[in-house]
């Protein structure tokens, strides 16, 4: 473990940037999407729109926070803050720099497939506890889509571990040194951002909420802080996917010139781009296609790169 | 899967393009005269109301938003009697002018019509009527219409005959 | 039945008929204009065209007009034919040359036959650049507005009110081009179902002047369907509502009754509605504020510590209203609240009807009826309609001569050119009547002479019958060749009724009707109002029994039920009675006499508010539905009468059940309107057509916010536009629509065939079976009138307009009133020594001054007789005085100056 890990300004200003980052993401995500639609977004509060962040936030703390009288009350108040502190905590293996950190596990990416899959009780809880049956429809989509790809998301990975023989995020990092693994490991990288939009529920992949046909899937009841966890989860689950995307395929904090963490930020920020083109110019798959794909062709193309991979390593120790 | 990445890149293309949004209020837009905005009643060239409450504006109106009440003046001019349009209700949609026998009822380009109390969106004839001939200047119903009224008898519309006169022999 | 091949489709048709009727009764769209399903053809627009084949192997077959050609078997038409097709789109094109561009300013657009007939043939637009023709019009009086330029010379009009209802004063005049149809001068249409000319004539001409002033397009108009309640026909209508106001009432087709017609009384009386004396707020004496609820407790507790409480029902209020003030008070303090004299008469007519044995016919019987005499009655004045029916039941001699000649019924020009030939038809009455220029006989006595003459006709029929002695040689040999002629009739009908206020009159009918030979005789009574038969089958007690109760102290709290008792008894008797009972309550719906001197009042709603069920002359009972919700806090009656009772019924049908199994005559009424099971469940019959508007509009002025729909919990109506039509019955339909027909003509796609009964069945159930036993003979003959010098008896003539209580509230109605005078026989005014127009003063036999009215003369009114029209209210002080004596007035004084109003 690197010395000054995990010290408690480590951890105030890591979850201080990133819950920051996240709520600003909402207004990015609003003006970006508005830019690729020849709009303008929301530029009225404060400069460029900027505080159309503090607007919202506002809004969601003073709104009515009702809970439905028919729902099943602690589990109801119990899941949005689930999917909150579990993209939170998984912040905590995220290698931003040598020496910028929470903590260094040597499992750091078992831990982070771990939180992933915790994640989805969040779902699932809330479409029960609704009591309603669009968000019922809306967890029951969400839990099988989650556990659907999860599978193909730690085969994929499975490679990058295999070229860097190890868990650990850091020493991940370091085994780039000589390239990134996104070229060795092309094929895992597509599986494994597919996976990923697939886990964090974001478009086009966000059929448990899918509004044109669940109204809000199993956000449907939630109104106010609770709405406004699920929210901000999503956008949790963007920047650690990011994070995650950059520190396994694109060298982490690996870069010439400029200092280690601007590097992590900037190829980080490219990926949460990325995440919104995506929502912005796809279109939802059907339900079943969606299965369909997943299973029909991500699980044995990222078999098939696991194999390969597999081979060339031996091939070349041997 | 081509087609996917296409998507992708035909959309982040548009982050060069100009936006076609304008920045309504600082920035006008130009509205043409044709435009479906405030609707208001005109009158014909000769200063008289051209409403003549056949109701066909309301029964076109596809959100119900136009009342009214027929009456007549003394010389069996038809006109409305109360004329209520409820712009909480109204979609612009123009289908009352398009069903307007008389030219009466137009759109204009004005949409700035907000208000704090809704109530203040229920627009009166008194708030309807305007003193001129709007888009269309020289229709005037009652000169084509086989209605008698004030200053027009029978056989004195536009392409009539004089009244016949039943009672005489001749062929 | 026929079989015939339409555009290549096979059909079975009526034999006999014309291929127009035919084609419209099999559902097709065929325009047309001047035929009509109650007048037949007249061959005149030559819109009906279609081209008939000579037999299978004709390609071109030739134009004929299908009104004016029968069906034959295996006969080849169509419909749809290029040449038709082109025909009628340049006849209807020819039509339109002078046809003004009126349709925004027309009250007909939106309900136009000739709009639909336009559309239909798909003339959307006109070539003709030329000039137009153009009229003058005519003031018509205060019904029927006249716009000349829109006429399309289909004659509808003058076929319909000459030649149908017998009208002198709507002729044809001009020629070629410039035909006219109207009066040779200015003036009111004197006949009195000038009202139908709305719906008769197929455009904007003849449009009604009393809904122009308050005008609302068809379909804006709220609609259900009602019952008139002007007379004791129930004739069906549909009255509509725009804005919380009755602003017109039309004709709907009953297959049994009214047919396609009213009269004036019924479609243009309806103003009382919108009333400036309608009652509504509750009224408690010495307090100024009241709502529903203080009235309510106010009520319960006059209930609650009354001594005892009587009710005086009412024969204009529903019978569920009745039942309710029955159940309420108890049987035995239960009075009809009916003038003395009319409570015998009722009680003599329902004997009669239910156990006599003899058919009371439906008005589309009586017109089937070969001979007909009327006995006491001027029909036109007492029960309108029914006259329209007899004027056509006159015709049936010349239908017959028609069928032997094979000429076709519907070939009416052909039948009319056949001559005068006209069933038998004979009124006894008091003076002249509007039917006499059609009937065969007429005699003119007073009420006594009138019975007198009826035993004898009965005597002359059978010789079992009693006779009346010293009957004079004319009477006698008039009385044989009436009687000779209903002997011979197949279908005789005797028309009777209580306007004579005789029950010698009444007693004479049924020997007359007993003593006929024909198995299909009929015997039909016209009643004062619209539920007199109904309430006389409730079996109350007398209204003078009730003075008696409260005058001897049995009773001290009357509760009154929509009933004017100053119309009932004298005003000294009422003024006691009200005086003496300690609480009076008032359920009215207009400010009255009655109502001036009650405790509590309370607001009834109008037929056109509030549900129920009447039963008319002929004992069918049928339902009329609210049209529009009353306005709070106006309540119906019956609704007024069961809030009290611990919510023993708490929705109208219960209460209607629960007065059927009260009383065995009435068990039927539960089926009064049809049954409305098979509507899809949960959803109700719109009473608002599909295209109502300004519904986000029209109550913004008060609150942006939409009003919820009011909701009806009686009915199978709702007050909205939603529900379901598709299944709904024809005689539950409020607005009679089909696409492509908007106007009221569009009731041929509702009929079993046309001029039929409607699909499904007509409402109303009949509650009198025609069997039964004969009652004995009547034997009770009075002495004939002989008149007391200086003493005149009074006769009260009923007058269309000026006799129904509520219709006289109506404004258009009260320009059409009787001139205010007395009538006289010539010598009797001679001997007085007056003059038409000359004051007279009446007297009670005492010789106490009463009234001063002008006097007009009536040739035909029996000598030692004073004829005044009967309700009216300016000679309610004569009303219940035998006799009276007369004195030429001093002409300076002005005329009736103490004439209470």
């Amino acid at each position: 473990m690197n010395a000054g890990l995990g010290d408690a300004a480590d951890i105030i200003g890591i979850l201080v940037s990133t819950i920051s980052v996240s709520a600003l993401l909402i207004w990015v995500e609003r003006r970006l999407l508005a830019v690729w639609q020849d709009r303008l977004g929301p530029n009225r509060v404060g400069p460029l729109g900027l505080m159309q962040v503090a607007a919202d936030m506002i809004k969601m703390f003073f709104k009515e926070d009702w809970i439905p009288p028919f729902s099943d009350k602690p589990v109801f108040v119990l899941a949005p803050t689930i999917v909150f502190i579990t993209m939170l905590t998984g912040f905590a293996v995220i290698p931003f720099a040598p020496g910028v950190g929470i903590i260094d596990f040597n499992f750091g990416l078992l831990y982070f497939l771990a939180l992933s899959s915790l994640s989805v009780y969040s779902i699932v809880l809330a479409g029960y506890a609704s009591n309603n049956k669009y968000s019922l429809l809306g967890g029951l989509r969400a839990a099988a889509q989650t556990v659907s790809y999860e599978v193909f998301m730690g085969i994929s990975i499975m490679g990058v571990v295999m070229l860097s023989g190890t868990f650990n995020l850091r020493e991940i990092v370091e085994a780039q040194r000589d390239g990134w693994f996104i070229l060795p490991q092309f094929f895992g990288f597509i599986i494994f951002l597919i996976a990923v939009i697939a886990e964090s529920r974001r478009a086009p992949l966000d059929l448990p909420e899918a509004e044109q046909e669940l109204i809000g899937g199993f956000h449907t009841e939630y109104s106010g802080m609770k709405f406004g966890m699920f929210f901000v989860g999503e956008y949790l689950a963007i920047t650690l996917s990011s994070a995650l995307v950059v520190t396994l395929f694109f060298g982490g904090w690996l870069g010439p010139w400029l200092p280690p963490l601007l590097w992590f930020c900037l190829k980080t920020t490219i990926g949460i781009l990325l995440f919104i083109l995506l929502r912005g110019a796809l279109p939802r798959p059907r339900y079943d296609q969606l299965m369909t794909f997943g299973w029909k062709v991500l699980l044995p193309a990222g078999l098939l790169n696991l194999l390969v991979t597999g081979a060339v390593v031996l091939s070349l120790h041997s | 899967m081509f087609s996917q990445l296409r998507s992708l890149w035909e959309v982040l293309r548009h982050t060069f393009i100009k936006h076609d949004t304008v920045e309504y209020p600082e920035q006008k837009p130009a509205l043409f005269p044709r435009y479906r905005g405030r609707i208001i009643l005109t009158r014909d060239p000769d200063g008289e109301e051209r409403c003549v409450a056949c109701n066909l504006c309301a029964v076109a109106c596809p959100v119900d938003c136009i009342a009214l009440q027929k009456t007549e003046d003394e010389h069996g001019r038809w006109y409305p009697e109360f004329f209520r349009i409820n712009f909480s209700r109204c979609i612009m949609c123009g289908f009352c002018e398009e069903a307007c026998p008389t030219n009466a009822i137009q759109l204009t380009p004005d949409f700035e019509m907000c208000e704090y109390d809704r109530q203040n969106m229920v627009y009166e004839k008194q708030h309807l009527l305007i003193d001129g001939t709007g888009k269309y200047h020289d229709y005037n119903f009652y000169r084509v219409a086989g209605m008698t009224i004030g200053n027009k008898a029978k056989g004195q519309a536009e392409n009539e005959y004089p009244p016949v006169n039943v009672k005489t022999l001749l062929p | 039945m026929a079989r015939i091949e339409i555009d290549g489709q096979s059909y079975d048709v009526q034999d006999g008929d014309n291929l127009l009727s035919s084609c419209l009764s099999l559902g097709l769209d065929l325009p047309y204009f001047c035929w009509h399903p109650a007048m037949g053809s007249a061959g005149a627009c030559r819109q009906c065209a279609i081209i008939q084949y000579k037999d299978a192997e004709d390609q071109r077959g030739r134009l004929v007009m299908a009104c004016m050609t029968p069906v034959k078997e295996a006969m080849r038409i169509s419909i749809d034919a290029e040449q038709a097709r082109q025909f009628r789109s340049d006849n209807i094109e020819l039509l339109m040359t002078n046809h003004p561009h009126d349709c925004p300013v027309c009250e007909e657009g939106g309900e136009c036959h000739l709009q639909d007939m336009t559309v239909m043939t798909g003339h959307t637009f006109r070539r003709y650049r030329g000039r137009k023709r153009t009229h003058n019009n005519q003031n018509l009086g205060p019904f029927i507005n006249h716009e000349m330029n829109r006429c399309i010379a289909c004659y509808r009009c003058v076929r319909f009110y000459d030649e149908y209802a017998g009208g002198k004063d709507l002729q044809v005049l001009g020629m070629h081009n410039n035909v006219y149809f109207g009066r040779f001068e200015d003036g009111a249409l004197e006949n009195e179902f000038s009202g139908n000319l709305v719906e008769v004539c197929p455009t904007g001409v003849f449009t009604d002047k009393t809904f122009s002033a308050r005008y609302t397009r068809k379909w804006d108009l709220q609609t259900a369907p009602s019952i008139c309640i002007h007379c004791s026909l129930g004739c069906n209508t549909a009255p509509g509502e725009r804005y919380g106001e009755l602003r017109r009432i039309i004709n709907r087709y009953h297959g049994e009754i009214n047919g396609y017609f009213l009269c004036d009384r019924g479609r243009f009386g309806y103003g009382f509605v919108n009333s400036q004396k309608r009652i509504v707020m509750p009224g408690i004496k010495g307090q100024t504020e009241t709502t529903a609820e203080i009235a309510e407790n106010h009520f319960r507790n006059l209930l609650k510590y009354a001594k005892s409480v009587i009710g005086i029902g009412s024969p204009r209020a529903s019978l569920e209203a009745n039942f309710a003030l029955r159940s309420l008070v108890g049987e035995a303090n239960f009075f009809l609240g009916l003038e003395d004299a009319e409570h015998t008469l009722l009680n003599a007519i329902v004997e009669i009807l239910f156990n006599g044995g003899i058919r009371s016919p439906s008005l589309r019987e009586t017109e089937q009826a070969d001979a007909v005499l009327i006995m006491g009655e001027d029909v036109t004045h007492s029960a309108p309609r029914l006259a329209l029916s007899l004027r056509q039941a006159v015709r049936n001699a010349s239908f017959d001569m028609a069928h032997k000649m094979h000429i076709p019924l519907w070939q009416d020009a052909a039948i009319r050119q056949l001559g005068p030939i006209r069933s038998p038809l004979f009124i006894a009455s008091i003076c002249s009547t509007r039917l006499d220029d059609v009937a065969t006989g007429t005699y003119q006595g007073s009420p006594d002479d009138i019975a007198r003459f009826g035993f004898a006709i009965a005597h002359c029929l059978d010789e079992s019958a009693a006779e009346p002695v010293d009957l004079s040689e004319d009477e006698k040999s008039l009385a044989r060749s009436i009687a000779k002629a209903l002997k011979q009739a197949q279908r005789p009908l005797i028309v009777s009724g209580t306007s004579c206020l005789s029950v010698a009159v009444i007693q004479a009918a049924y020997n007359v009707a007993k003593a006929l030979p024909a198995q299909d005789k009929q015997l039909t009574f016209t009643l004062p109002e619209c539920n007199s038969l109904g309430l006389a089958i409730m079996n109350g007690r007398p209204l003078q029994q009730a003075f008696d109760s409260i005058n001897d102290g049995l009773a001290d709290t009357v509760v009154i039920l929509e009933n004017d008792l100053y119309r009932r008894a004298s005003h000294q008797s009422v003024d006691g009675f009200l005086e003496k009972a300690a609480h009076v309550v008032v359920i009215d719906n207009l400010e009255n006499q009655t109502v001036g001197r009650a405790e509590l009042v309370l607001p009834a709603a109008t037929f056109a508010e509030s549900e129920g069920t009447l039963v008319n002359n002929e004992g069918r009972a049928q339902r009329y539905f609210p049209v529009y919700p009353a306005a709070d806090p106006i309540r119906g009656s019956w609704q007024w009468l069961t809030r009290l009772e611990n919510s023993q019924w708490r929705h109208h049908h219960a209460l209607t059940a629960a007065c059927a199994s009260a009383f065995p005559y009435l068990a039927a009424i539960v089926h009064a309107a049809p049954q409305t099971d098979n509507i899809i469940k949960g959803s109700k019959i719109p009473r608002q057509p599909h295209r109502y508007s300004g519904r986000t509009a029209m109550h913004a002025n008060i609150k942006v916010s939409e009003p919820g729909q009011p909701q009806d919990m009686e009915t199978p109506f709702a007050f909205s536009m939603e529900g379901a039509m598709a299944h709904v019955q024809p005689a539950l339909l409020p607005v009679i629509w089909a696409p492509g027909w908007n106007s009221n003509q569009a009731i041929n796609k509702f009929q079993q065939e046309t001029g039929g009964h409607l699909r499904d069945g007509d409402a109303g159930a009949r509650l009198i079976k025609p069997s039964g036993s004969h009652l004995p003979w009547f034997g009770h003959i009075p002495p004939a009138f002989e008149p007391e010098p200086g003493l005149w008896r009074i006769m009260s003539l009923p007058h269309i307009f000026g006799s129904e209580e509520l219709s006289l509230q109506s404004t258009p109605l009260a320009e059409r009133l009787p001139d205010l005078c007395v009538l006289l026989n010539p010598q009797d005014a001679e001997s007085l020594g007056v003059d038409p127009g000359d004051p007279i003063e009446i007297c009670d036999p005492a010789r106490n001054f009463l009234l001063k009215f002008p006097v007009n003369i009536e040739k035909t009114l029996p000598r030692g007789l004073l004829g005044i029209t009967a309700g009216r209210p300016e000679f309610q002080p004569l009303k219940f005085l035998d006799q009276v004596t007369l004195n030429k007035a001093n002409p300076e004084q002005q005329p009736n100056s103490e004439a209470p109003l």
